[in-house]
């Protein structure tokens, strides 16, 4: 049966862009319709579209202005969500191999702090939550994963942490990141990973569609050794 | 055709390498970077006969020197007013000169503007990253900043005597307004702050690197909400910080983030505005965004005129000196 259908503002950007709107804050329904108008304008795209950005609560429609018109794209993506196919976009599951090794994670004490817990109970919390790829932003390949579970949820720290290596995951509130880069950041370290988001695979550069699902997996350090072994030599 | 080789001997802080940019993957956090100005790095490329979007070294006010070590190859300098030395002759850019081995070669900043690109005839080799040159500056992803003691290769490296000589540079005035289409975040400000946007003048600050330009001027104030949720973020969207202070994001910005946008300078406008300088006035301009569209076609047109114009090469030495004296009637075979 198909829903009713989400009221989506549009907003003209420039000379070459149109933001739809579904939500004003950060809620299910509206994330769910920018995945399913993400998909339908990856599927079949508009005359004109070059870009399509999901991001929490609205999708980007970036155009050729020599082609189209901000009016032509208000039109085509009306018809779009008109056909909407809300059903939830399952995403494809991947399994992350996290390194919880002390030098890893200098910020396990005091999320463990923070929380009341033991460090051991962060980490099973941090393995037992199901995350979810939101959208990307802020460096190349940040995937921005929801699905923090609460307890262990710790705001920025007051002053970013330079240098920190790429591979880290880090926590913020509800969100999880794999970096990919070496940078400085306010998060709270906990882990390392054996992923890169950043694949270096030409045929599929980034490891994540937004939409896709996340579990980590906990390695011990002869394993995490082993796999960046394999990693490097290809 | 034979290589040439380029010897670095001293380049500045952001001189990179840069082709077309690699649009297409901001949905992965990925902007197009690429030339800043790219109406100067297409001159550069048009005035020497080159496919659009070919690799070429972006100088930065930092300024780049060069060596011919190997071969012979012709260059073309466009953007901004840079200060041009090659063997001790100087010009002001927007210039097409040979290297001959041993030649050196310097552009410096000039009187006015932030980049100028610098094109060969021929291909620098460079590294790639999604099949691009562009230089991503924050993660030195792409072709890469230039350094010292390296050697640029140009490949299938071409002297083309018909084409040296003085280039036109686009006509436009870098005192006039900068469009803006407003929003789309105008309900996140204080009543009449879209209005002190456009009517009040603000400064260049020197904040200002591939990723954004932070602006100095009457404080924009926030109406409540200091964020929202992250969206997409284009070249052009002015995102405001909780401070009421506007930073126009550019080439190398992040894809989406959390500040409200006031405002998005339309596309045409960016190559004119990032050749300002730290500490010049700039005013931005509003327009409907039907009215943007209307420009950018109207743009679109002069400037192919323009880059076809700079593209006809104007014939060897022999052929100008026989068409001038033609042309002046004092031709004595």
């Amino acid at each position: 049966m198909a829903k009713p259908m989400i009221k989506a503002e549009f907003k003209a950007i420039a000379d070459h862009a149109m933001l739809v709107q579904f939500a004003k804050e950060l809620n299910e329904e509206a994330h769910h319709a920018v995945l399913a108008l993400d998909k339908a304008l990856i599927d079949t795209p508009p005359i004109g579209v070059t870009e399509v950005i999901p991001a929490l609560v609205n999708v980007l429609v970036d155009f050729d202005p020599l082609v189209t018109d901000h009016q032509k794209i208000e039109t085509d993506l009306r018809a779009k969500l008109k056909a909407l196919d809300h059903a939830a976009r399952v995403g494809t599951m991947h399994r992350v191999p996290v390194c919880y090794e002390a030098s890893f994670c200098p910020d396990l004490s005091h999320v463990a702090q923070r929380a009341g817990m033991s460090e051991d109970a962060v980490i099973n919390a941090h393995l037992g939550g199901d995350y979810r790829v939101l959208m990307y932003g802020f460096a190349p390949g940040f995937a921005y994963l929801a699905g923090v579970p609460r307890p262990i949820q710790v705001p920025r720290k007051p002053t970013p942490v330079r240098d920190v290596p790429e591979c880290s995951v880090i926590i913020a509130g509800p969100q999880c990141l794999i970096t990919t880069l070496i940078m400085p950041t306010g998060w709270s370290i906990i882990g390392r990973s054996t992923v890169q988001t950043l694949t270096g695979d030409s045929d599929r550069p980034f490891l994540f569609d937004v939409g896709d699902q996340v579990q980590f997996e906990r390695i011990d350090m002869a394993s995490f050794d082993r796999l960046t072994k394999q990693a490097t030599d290809g | 055709m034979a290589d040439a080789q380029l010897y670095v001997r001293f380049a500045g802080p952001l001189v990179t390498l840069q082709d077309a940019g690699r649009p297409g993957h901001m949905r992965f956090g990925v902007p197009a970077s690429g030339p800043m100005d790219r109406l100067s790095f297409a001159a550069a490329h048009a005035a020497l006969g080159n496919p659009a979007g070919q690799t070429c070294v972006e100088v930065s006010l930092g300024g780049v020197e060069l060596e011919c070590r190997e071969g012979d190859v012709t260059l073309a300098i466009t953007g901004g007013e840079f200060v041009v030395n090659h063997n001790g002759r100087k010009s002001t850019g927007w210039t097409v000169v040979t290297l001959h081995t041993g030649d050196r070669i310097s552009v410096r900043s000039g009187a006015s503007g932030s980049w100028a690109y610098l094109a060969c005839s021929g291909i620098i080799a460079s590294d790639t990253w999604l099949d691009q040159s562009a230089t991503h500056a924050s993660s030195g992803f792409g072709g890469g900043a230039l350094h010292a003691g390296q050697t640029l290769a140009v490949r299938d490296a071409r002297v083309s005597p018909d084409r040296e000589g003085a280039v036109a540079p686009y006509t436009q005035d870098v005192k006039d307004p900068f469009r803006v289409v407003i929003g789309p975040q105008e309900e996140c400000f204080a009543p009449g702050v879209a209005d002190v946007f456009t009517l009040e003048t603000f400064k260049v600050s020197d904040a200002y690197d591939r990723m954004g330009m932070r602006l100095v001027g009457p404080g924009l104030t926030l109406n409540g909400s200091l964020s929202i949720p992250s969206e997409p973020i284009v070249r052009g969207s002015v995102q405001v910080s909780g401070d009421g202070v506007p930073t126009v994001l550019l080439a190398d910005h992040q894809t989406t983030g959390g500040y409200p946008k006031i405002a998005t300078v339309i596309s045409c406008d960016i190559d004119r505005l990032v050749q300002t300088r730290a500490g010049q006035p700039i005013q931005f301009e509003a327009v409907p965004a039907d009215r943007a569209i209307a420009i950018v076609r109207a743009e679109a047109l002069a400037r192919d005129l323009y880059l076809h114009d700079i593209g006809v090469p104007r014939g060897t030495l022999e052929q100008r000196l026989f068409r001038e004296n033609l042309i002046h009637g004092v031709f004595d075979p």
